[in-house]
This record gives C-alpha cells, sequence and structure tokens, in this order.
C-alpha cells in the first residue's frame, strides 16, 4: 500500500493517518545549559493508545516526556525549541500557561510520590485546586476505582497516602492523577521502583486506562513497552548524550520487523 | 618473586583484635566528650540553684528593683524580656520566613543569590555587640526611637534574622523536589503548592530553628547595654517607647556590684532566666511535634 519511500513517510506506519493524534511533535531540541539533550525529535502520539518511549539511559526520555506538560520549566538553564502541538496549539510557546496544561496532562513519576497527607486528600487536592464544584467525595471514589486500589484503601481513606505498599502508592498517583478529569497521562518509567506483581498491576491498569485516555509511557524495559503500549518510539543518544529519534511506529511492527538496524540491536540486546 | 610462591593466608593480615580496639577507643573518646558536656553543665547549674534558690520567692518574681537586695526582684526585667521576645516573634520570623522562602523557592540561581546567600552566612557569624551599635545608631539615634522597647526589640529581631533564615532555608530544602512536581503536575500554582505541600513539610524544621533562635535572643546581654538605659527601671513599660530592661541586663547589674547579697540575687535570677529559656524550648518541641503530626510522614 505504502509506496512512498522517503524518510519523513518510512518513519510512520501504514494506517497512521487514520488515526487522530493529541500531541505532534515536530523539530524538538532541548538543552539543558550548553548540553543539548534532544535533537530534532518528529512524531506523532496517537490519541486514546499508548505510546512508549524506549532508549538506553541517557538518551533523553524523561527530557522528552517532561517537555510534554512544561515540567522542564522547573529547571534552570533548561531551553528548548521546534514545536510540540497539543490539540493544535503549540504548548511550547510562551502564551500557554503550563498551569492551565498540566490541568488537562497528569503526570505520573518514577518513584512513588504521594503527599504527606491522607489518602483521601491526596485524591482530593487535583480537585479542590482546581475549583471542582461538584460531591468530593464521588471524585475521590471514582479516581480510586479507575486506579484499581478502590477496595484495597475504601476502609481507611484517613491513613496517610504514605503508609501504603510501593505498588498502592504508585496506584494512589495515578489516582491523583486521573481525579482531575485528565485528557493524557504521562508515566516516567512508572514502575521502574516496583517489584514484579506490583508492576503486573501497574500494566494491566495502563492497558485498561487506554480505552479513556491518551497514555504516554518512558520506560527503559523493553518487555513492558511491548507489552503495554500500541506505538512505540525509540531514542538513541550517542557519545555527546542527545536524543534522537531512531524509529516510531506499531509496537509490533517495530519488535517485530524494525526498519533501522540500530532498533533491532537495542531489542535483541545486543547493546544498550 | 611471583605473589603464588607466598601461601594465600600469608597475604592477609587481618588483625580483627586491633581494629576492634580502634573502634572501642573511638567511642571512648566520644563518651568523654559527651561527660564533659554534661559534667561542665551539671556543674554551672549546680552552682547557680545552689547560690540562687534561697533568693528564690514569689515576692522576688513580681518585685521591682531596690536599693536593698533583699527586696529586689526581677518583674520589670521579666516583663521586658517577654516584650522583647513578641516583638521578635513579630518582625524576625515573618521576614525571615519570607527571605527563606524567596530565596529558596523562587530566586533564581545566579550572582544575586549567591551575594545575598554569602552575606547572611556572614551576618549570622557577626557578634551581637555589632548588631547592638547598628541599634543604636539606626533605631535609637537616626529614626529617633531613643532606648525604648521597640528600638531593643528590632535590634534583637534583626541580630536572630542570619539564623532565622538559614534554619528556614535548610527546612526548605529538606522538602523533596518530588512533593512539589506531585503538586505542580495536578496544575496546582506556585503558591499553592508552597500554601499546601512545601510550607506544612517544612513547618517542624522551621519552628524549630526559628523558636532556637528566639532563645539564643532573650539570653543576649551584650547588643542590649548598648540600647537600654542601665538605669534603675523600676515600673514596666507602658507602650513600644518606653524605657525597658531585660534578664540579662539585670543580672548584669546585679553582678556587677560590690555587695555580695546582690550576686545572690544576680544567680536567682539566672534560674528565672533559665526557666524562661527551658519553657521556650519547651514550646518548640510541642509545636514541632504538633506540626510533625499533621504531615503524615
Amino acid at each position: 500500500m505504502v509506496t512512498i519511500a522517503a524518510p519523513e513517510a518510512a518513519r510512520r506506519a501504514p494506517d497512521e493517518a487514520a488515526l487522530t493524534s493529541v500531541f505532534e511533535i515536530e523539530g524538538l531540541s532541548a538543552w539543558y545549559g550548553p548540553a543539548q539533550a534532544l535533537a530534532d525529535i518528529t512524531f506523532d502520539v496517537p490519541k486514546n493508545r499508548v505510546t512508549a518511549i524506549i532508549g538506553p539511559s541517557g538518551c533523553g526520555k524523561s527530557t522528552l516526556i517532561r517537555c510534554l506538560d512544561r515540567m522542564n520549566d522547573l529547571i534552570h538553564g533548561f531551553r528548548v525549541a521546534g514545536a510540540v502541538r497539543y490539540h493544535g496549539d503549540d504548548i511550547l510557546a510562551p502564551s500557554t500557561d503550563p498551569v492551565a496544561l498540566r490541568r488537562q496532562i497528569g503526570m505520573v513519576f518514577q518513584k512513588p510520590n504521594p503527599f504527606p497527607k491522607s489518602i483521601y486528600d491526596n485524591v482530593a487536592f487535583g480537585p479542590r485546586v482546581n475549583g471542582y464544584t461538584g460531591d468530593l467525595r464521588e471524585v475521590v471514589e471514582d479516581a480510586l476505582r479507575r486506579a484499581a486500589l478502590w477496595d484495597e484503601v475504601k476502609d481507611k481513606l484517613d491513613t496517610s497516602g504514605l503508609a501504603l505498599s510501593g505498588g498502592q502508592q504508585q496506584r494512589l498517583c495515578i489516582a491523583r492523577a486521573l481525579a482531575v478529569e485528565p485528557d493524557v497521562l504521562l508515566m516516567d518509567e512508572p514502575c521502574s521502583a516496583l517489584d514484579p506483581i506490583a508492576t503486573y498491576r501497574i500494566e494491566e491498569l495502563i492497558t485498561d486506562l487506554a480505552r479513556d485516555y491518551s497514555i504516554v509511557i518512558v520506560t527503559h524495559n523493553m518487555q513492558q513497552a511491548s507489552r503495554v503500549s500500541d506505538h512505540t518510539a525509540f531514542l538513541l543518544a550517542g557519545e555527546e548524550r542527545t536524543g534522537r529519534l531512531v524509529e516510531f511506529g506499531r509496537t509490533r511492527e517495530l519488535f517485530t520487523t524494525p526498519r533501522d538496524q540500530r532498533t533491532e540491536a537495542y531489542i535483541t540486546g545486543r547493546f544498550g | 618473586m611471583s605473589a603464588s610462591a607466598v601461601p594465600a593466608t600469608a597475604r592477609w593480615r587481618p588483625a580483627i583484635a586491633a581494629r576492634r580496639r580502634r573502634g572501642r577507643t573511638f567511642l571512648w573518646l566520644c563518651y568523654a566528650a559527651t561527660a564533659f558536656g554534661i559534667l561542665s553543665l551539671a556543674v554551672l547549674l549546680g552552682d547557680v540553684l545552689v547560690k540562687g534558690a534561697p533568693g528564690l520567692s514569689w515576692d522576688f518574681v513580681t518585685g521591682f528593683p531596690s536599693r536593698l537586695a533583699s527586696r529586689s526582684g526581677v518583674l520589670a526585667a521579666l516583663v521586658g524580656t517577654f516584650y522583647v521576645a513578641l516583638i521578635v516573634v513579630a518582625v524576625a520570623f515573618p521576614v525571615g520566613i519570607g527571605t527563606a522562602v524567596w530565596l529558596e523557592e523562587y530566586a533564581r540561581p545566579g550572582a544575586l543569590r549567591r551575594i545575598l546567600q554569602t552575606n547572611i552566612g556572614n551576618l549570622a557569624g557577626v557578634p551581637s555587640i555589632i548588631y547592638g551599635m547598628l541599634g543604636l545608631a539606626v533605631f535609637v539615634r537616626a529614626l529617633a526611637l531613643q532606648r525604648s522597647l521597640i528600638a531593643g526589640g528590632l535590634t534583637i529581631a534583626i541580630l536572630v534574622l542570619p539564623v532565622v533564615i538559614i534554619s528556614s532555608q535548610e527546612a526548605l530544602r529538606a522538602v523533596p523536589v518530588s512533593l512539589r512536581h506531585a503538586s505542580l503536575a495536578l496544575g496546582a500554582t506556585r503558591w499553592e503548592t508552597l500554601r499546601h505541600h512545601v510550607l506544612p513539610a517544612a513547618a517542624p524544621g522551621i519552628l524549630t530553628g526559628t523558636i532556637l533562635a528566639l532563645s539564643r535572643a532573650v539570653g543576649e546581654a551584650a547588643p542590649i547595654i548598648l540600647i537600654s538605659s542601665i538605669a534603675f527601671i523600676a515600673f514596666l513599660p507602658d507602650g513600644l517607647l518606653d524605657q525597658f530592661t531585660i534578664l540579662p541586663i539585670q543580672i548584669f547589674i546585679w553582678t556587677s556590684k560590690p555587695q555580695e547579697e546582690f550576686h545572690a540575687i544576680a544567680a536567682s535570677a539566672i534560674v528565672v532566666l533559665l526557666a524562661l529559656l527551658l519553657t521556650l524550648n519547651a514550646a518548640a518541641i510541642v509545636l514541632r511535634d504538633r506540626a510533625r503530626r499533621s504531615a503524615r510522614w
């Protein structure tokens, strides 16, 4: 079907055009002071799908995902060029309010980071600051159910979020992010601090959530990427530590018939 | 020549007994250091209590100084100390905590922040008498506040300001960055993040540091010697512009008198001052524990 061999088109999966995208990343480059962390990244993140960003340590995966909710703004000396369009608007433009943006785009971090408050207050904080006027109890219960945590915590909503196990804490963080009814969920290596069973539960949850949300997940675990994601972006950095996009495509195709030999080398474990 | 010629065991000298001995020696040095500190404190306290206890009475606490040691009391100094502490709390705490928040949470790293930080560090080490001279020049003379309660209170407030700033900064720095990220990622503003997460998490540390700074301030005599008229103060200050005295000054005055009886009541006044300091420290611990409980780490 696809006959054009231009490199731009070759990077895309054949039926990509049929999917609407939530982010259009175009020519994205990023610097920490003088050090360039990302160079000319271009790909579209499809809506209501799970997109994995994989690559070895230091390839700029986290930098890339943090560009999507402007969390890099907090880092002194961080600079970015190119465009990230979210529903058509360039979120990197100075006129974009990061506070309004982050309310739409939830984020789950590498290490579970619940607030040192009750489970209830952890989940209720987002709706509260964002001026939710409905029934908070309902929102909290709904978010905890979506995060598959409700049954475990419904009788102890008053205890500290930090009293939960690591995996439960991470699901609490997911519930907290879901409580503000975001459009996108960004997950920066959400399982790297968890044991295999907790990891399995989070992966199950990601698959469930993909029905309602667009999810971008950074992972250094290729099995995880192949299990949970529909699309995968593979990043690689050379000696100079500048991450570049090697390949983006449907996960199944990228893992079974990679177009770039570096992708093949990475997924078969020949380097990393 | 080759190492394998030597039997393997000969190349190792574990000397575990000697290594254990070194550890024990260090432990004993630590015991000795601790004992030295505690013993000297105990001797000092014992001495003050033995000398001061006989003079302690309700009349002593509620009386004014007199020409006769037997009829003297510390009320004016006690109340003066209390008011000075109030002024320090009202001035140094908000200004100090505000400065710390700006430096830690808002100021961009750069030359300005570095210069400020270095100078605040240096100011914390400036001898307190220098602050007394500053207070004398600025508050007493330039602002024409005279030798008043407010001039003394402001001087002490400025004296403890660097300590308040530094201890608050440390408390803020101890709050994990991940907590700020969690809040910001939910669409909270900077202020909401500070108000709901960072400040409550830093509160126990800020309280401990600042209340310890306050108890140090309450024991300061040097700067106030320059500010308060070391005269005979036999009345309570009615307003901020009234003359005043504080416990350390009263103690200083009594110990510099030639008569033995005054030395004895100076010891009694020291006991009163110590009781006040211990009360303040106890308050610090209670407040800190309460703040800790409200954050459920």
